[in-house]
């Protein structure tokens, strides 16, 4: 309280005059809940903003475009892994890639980590998964709804089940399968042996 | 490093091979012996009426499993009184994945719609037999003048997010086309599923 006998509110904005412990309480609790309200609503927007840049980031490919792809980087070996948001140990070997594309990043070796989710799943499961366990691999869905051709246009050794891995270099004309979950050290020595 | 490479194709030769091992369509089937989740033992001599069976490699914690089994029930309520009862195994290691002992099979069981026998297959023995990769998979039966024989793999339909307008029911027309004395025709179909968990990984 000054001399005045007007309570100084630390919070209350200069030109509001209060003469009430009450008052003050009041204003204040009104002003953060409306600093909170503008601070939702600016993450809100932020999340937004980010989903949809990252939305971009998860394009859909055609068995068709991922072959171009491949053929396009004959020089590359590509490391396309199939899994899904559902498929607890694909979720459980993505580190082993995060790993592996930084650790050979500076060869020509590529991660494609293509997702089989459907694809009425990618802005409500996959692109909030990416988010959350910081994905820095390039993303992929699965744009084909044909198991009966796609799976065996991938791979004949392919029986469909998750995770499964192609390594596959053009150049070398190479194209190999593995259904099974990789750690990062299996990752490594098979890289290493295709080379 | 010519003979490394030579012996690296072949190991991949050799490991491609071991994928494709399993019954294949036209198998006779050796009968297996395995705990249901009511503690009592089934076999396929358990179902002494039965003119084949529909034998689904299924599990507790693959969401596409799962997401099937309002349409296993449908098929057991559409074929066993006819013959073709179902029978569902886990052929996971449950020391390789949590949630897939007999225990959580039990009250997976309770709190599902399952209404036919859901069996355990400790050491993955007739998984391997069976060549079960993922789950679902699917082998349906027929018992003809050799034994009882595999007439089709693969997959329930082509349908697995449950939103196709034009489903074909690859399990419902093989047992019709079984029923009308005639081969499945496709015999053989894939799909994605969650992968088989063992140990060996």
């Amino acid at each position: 309280m000054n001399a005045s006998g007007t309570i100084i509110c630390i919070s209350a904005h200069p030109l509001i005059k209060l003469n009430s412990p009450f008052a003050c309480f009041f204003v204040t609790y009104i002003q953060a809940s409306y600093m909170l309200l503008k601070l939702g609503l600016y993450t809100a927007l932020l999340n937004t903003l980010l989903l949809r840049a990252m939305a971009q980031q998860v394009e859909l490919a055609t068995v068709d475009q991922l072959e171009h792809r491949f053929a396009e980087g004959s020089d590359t070996t590509y490391i396309v892994n199939f899994w899904a948001t559902w498929c607890s140990p694909c979720v459980d070997e993505l580190p082993h890639f995060e790993k592996f594309g930084q650790a050979y990043k500076d060869e020509a070796v590529k991660i494609l980590l293509v997702s089989l989710d459907a694809r009425s799943k990618l802005r409500t499961n996959v692109i909030p998964f990416i988010q959350k366990v910081q994905l820095h691999n390039e993303v992929l869905l699965l744009n084909e709804t044909n198991q009966q051709e796609y799976i065996d246009r991938i791979s004949p050794d392919w029986s469909g089940s998750l995770p499964a891995t192609l390594f596959i270099n053009k150049g070398k004309q190479l194209r190999r399968l593995q259904e099974k979950e990789f750690t990062y050290d299996q990752l490594v020595t098979i890289y290493r042996s295709l080379k | 490093m010519r003979s490394l490479l030579m012996l690296s194709l072949l190991m991949l030769g050799l490991i491609a091979r071991a994928q494709v091992t399993g019954y294949q369509v036209g198998d006779v089937v050796t009968d297996f012996n395995l705990k249901n989740v009511d503690n009592k033992n089934v076999s396929l001599a358990s179902f002494p009426n039965a003119k084949g069976y529909i034998v689904i490699f299924g599990c507790n914690t693959c969401p596409v499993s799962r997401g099937y089994e309002n349409r296993m029930v449908a098929l057991q309520q559409q074929f066993a009184a006819k013959g073709y009862p179902v029978i569902m195994i886990n052929p996971n290691d449950p020391e390789a994945q949590q949630g897939e002992a007999f225990e959580d099979m039990q009250q997976h069981y309770k709190k599902s719609s399952l209404t036919f026998p859901y069996l355990e297959d400790p050491g993955q023995v007739v998984t391997r037999r069976f060549g079960a990769l993922r789950t679902p998979h699917v082998f349906v039966l027929q018992k003809n003048n050799k034994g009882v024989v595999v007439s089709y793999i693969g997959a329930i339909d082509n349908d697995p997010d449950n939103d196709n307008a034009s489903r074909i029911n690859y399990v419902q027309n093989a047992v019709n086309a079984l029923m009308a004395g005639k081969q499945p025709e496709p015999s053989l179909t894939k799909a994605v599923g969650c992968g088989v968990k063992s140990k060996r990984g």
